[in-house]
């Protein structure tokens, strides 16, 4: 009973490390712009399949990696500049639709120039599992893990202690005000989809020896992302995460206690819910402003 | 620093300008000058254009005719960061702090343009010593502030910047008499200390009696202008602005 408890913990911990990490991608974003990109999940498509391409291209598996989120940083900058800043004044809806065409668009490409097939990221360390009170967790899952937690603290460091990550919070907080003190929205909103492409890239990689990965991973992951940021509370970056782990949480749990057929619905029955009952999600951002 | 005063310019020359929201007209003709070093006030009734004229100077509301230069220069294609680099200063209407943040990360971020080191942290201990109270409340969340703490805030805010030319959007709006009065010290101290000070209010008998010099803007358009003096007891603003 124990073991299998563990084992679910493991797999929903997993899962829930990356939708976190697609979650906090929609909150950078959102926090700047007020735009939820649906183009997200399109980072991690890139992050895994770039990675499959360019080590089979002969490179070593950390500077596929590399390339990999390199290419996913440009292609979410390419959406910033070409697509969501042509539009100008445009409002909210029109430039969230505008990245549902984009990822339209890169998933077309990535599937004309890398194909339909899956493919499979050799794991980090090895495929041994390790053995804990009868449950099984991979070494890649640690990997996973791992590299949410050091991404976390990069950004809490990044928005506590530098001034660009200042900037952004003051935009979110007051976009008027911030242009008053100088800031530009423009370049802050250029950083932000730069920082989601790379974070979203960076949880595909990690999480590719696991899911596999393909053209199309992006639908799924992208969703599930939006509904774990919308379950913490849109803006919150807390939130994001928590959001993410419980997500995950919930599937295991569900896949495990009653069947792996109910996985997929349980974000979208969770995500219903949470908007009939709690609309600002679990830690929504509580206005501190006084009149 | 005092270029445009060498060459017998005004800090600040509007010449004829307009604006538009959409097909409403927010300001025609608008002409007006700023020496350097003086305190000007800018009286007017609610949607006059006062608020529009000075988002104007900051590069945040296009305009449509005319000119502006500050120490000489056109700022017709400057983004309103190179404005603010320039010295070319807002503390907006109704406060508008960065609400989550504290009051520290507030008064870095008024110096976004300069960057960090030791020219900024020096100022941050001046602003500290001239508001004592914010000093008292860095840690805390803006938002968290008074309405007169957030004041001092915004123009602390805004000295981080390093100002020449200071632009004050309603400064008293919404506080208490004695709050209102600390707030035209703090003017008149800051504009003692050398800062140009462009002041928009509705509370014109406050503004007119510390001003150098005054316009009165209606519909969009200069009404009247002159010294502060002579404002206070022209008889059209005594009857439109001051209620007497």
């Amino acid at each position: 009973m124990l073991s299998d408890f563990l084992q679910f913990l493991f797999s929903g911990l997993t899962t829930g490390a990356t939708f976190a990490l697609v979650a906090l991608g929609f909150t950078i974003i959102y926090n700047a712009s007020h735009v939820i990109n649906f183009a997200q999940g399109e980072f991690l498509m890139i992050g895994g399949m770039g990675t499959v391409m360019f080590a089979a291209a002969g490179m070593p598996l950390l500077l596929a990696i590399a390339a990999a989120v390199a290419l996913a940083v440009i292609a979410g900058m390419a959406i910033e500049k070409f697509a969501i800043e042509r539009a100008g004044q445009a409002d909210t809806i029109p430039l969230i639709i505008i990245t549902i065409g984009a990822s339209l668009f890169l998933r077309g490409l990535a599937q004309y120039f890398w194909g339909k097939s899956y493919h499979a990221v050799p794991a980090f360390s090895g495929d041994e599992p390790i053995n804990i009170l009868g449950a099984t967790l991979l070494p890649q899952s640690l990997w996973v893990l791992g590299s949410m937690l050091i991404l976390v603290c990069l950004l809490a460091w990044f928005f506590e202690r530098t001034l660009s990550g200042k900037a952004m919070l003051a935009v979110a907080a007051n976009k008027d005000a911030a242009q008053m003190v100088g800031i530009s929205p423009r370049f802050v909103l250029l950083l932000a989809f730069a920082l989601s492409a790379a974070l979203g890239a960076i949880a595909g990689v990690m999480a590719a020896p696991i899911t596999l990965t393909s053209y199309d991973i992006g639908i799924m992951l992208g969703l599930k992302g939006f509904v774990a940021a919308v379950l913490g509370g849109l803006g919150s970056a807390f939130g994001a995460v928590a959001g993410g782990l419980l997500l995950g949480l919930m599937e295991a749990m569900t896949a495990g206690y009653v069947s792996s057929d109910y996985k997929d619905a349980v974000p979208f029955v969770l995500v219903l819910l949470v908007l009939f009952f709690m609309p600002g999600g679990l830690f929504g951002a509580k206005s501190t402003a006084r009149v | 620093m005092t270029t445009a005063k060498t060459r017998n310019e005004p800090l600040l020359q509007i010449e004829h300008i307009g604006s538009h929201y959409g097909p409403i007209e927010a300001l025609s003709d608008i002409d007006m000058r700023v020496n350097e070093g003086s305190l000007v006030a800018l009286v007017g009734a609610n949607g006059a254009g006062k608020t529009t004229l000075l988002r104007a100077l900051s590069g945040l509301q296009p305009i449509s005719a005319g000119s502006i230069r500050f120490d000489g220069q056109d700022l017709r294609r400057m983004s309103p960061g190179k404005r603010v680099a320039r010295g070319i200063v807002q503390v907006p209407e109704g406060r508008q702090v960065f609400g989550p943040m504290s009051v520290h990360d507030n008064l870095v971020l008024g110096a976004y343009t300069r960057g960090r080191g030791k020219a900024v942290d020096r100022d941050l201990d001046t602003v500290y010593a001239q508001f004592p109270i914010l000093a008292e409340k860095r840690r805390q969340a803006a938002g968290m502030l008074s309405g007169g703490q957030q004041q001092m805030l915004a123009i602390g805010r805004a000295l981080m910047a390093r100002p020449r030319l200071l632009l004050l959007d309603e400064p008293s709006m919404g506080l208490a008499p004695l709050l209102i009065a600390e707030i035209f010290e703090t003017v008149e101290r800051l504009n003692a200390q050398g800062i140009t000070i462009l002041l928009v209010e509705q509370n014109a008998s406050a503004a007119l009696a510390i001003a150098d010099r005054a316009f009165v803007i209606e519909n969009g358009a200069i009404r009247l202008s002159g010294s502060g003096r002579e404002l206070l007891a022209n008889d059209e603003v005594k009857q439109a602005y001051l209620g007497i």
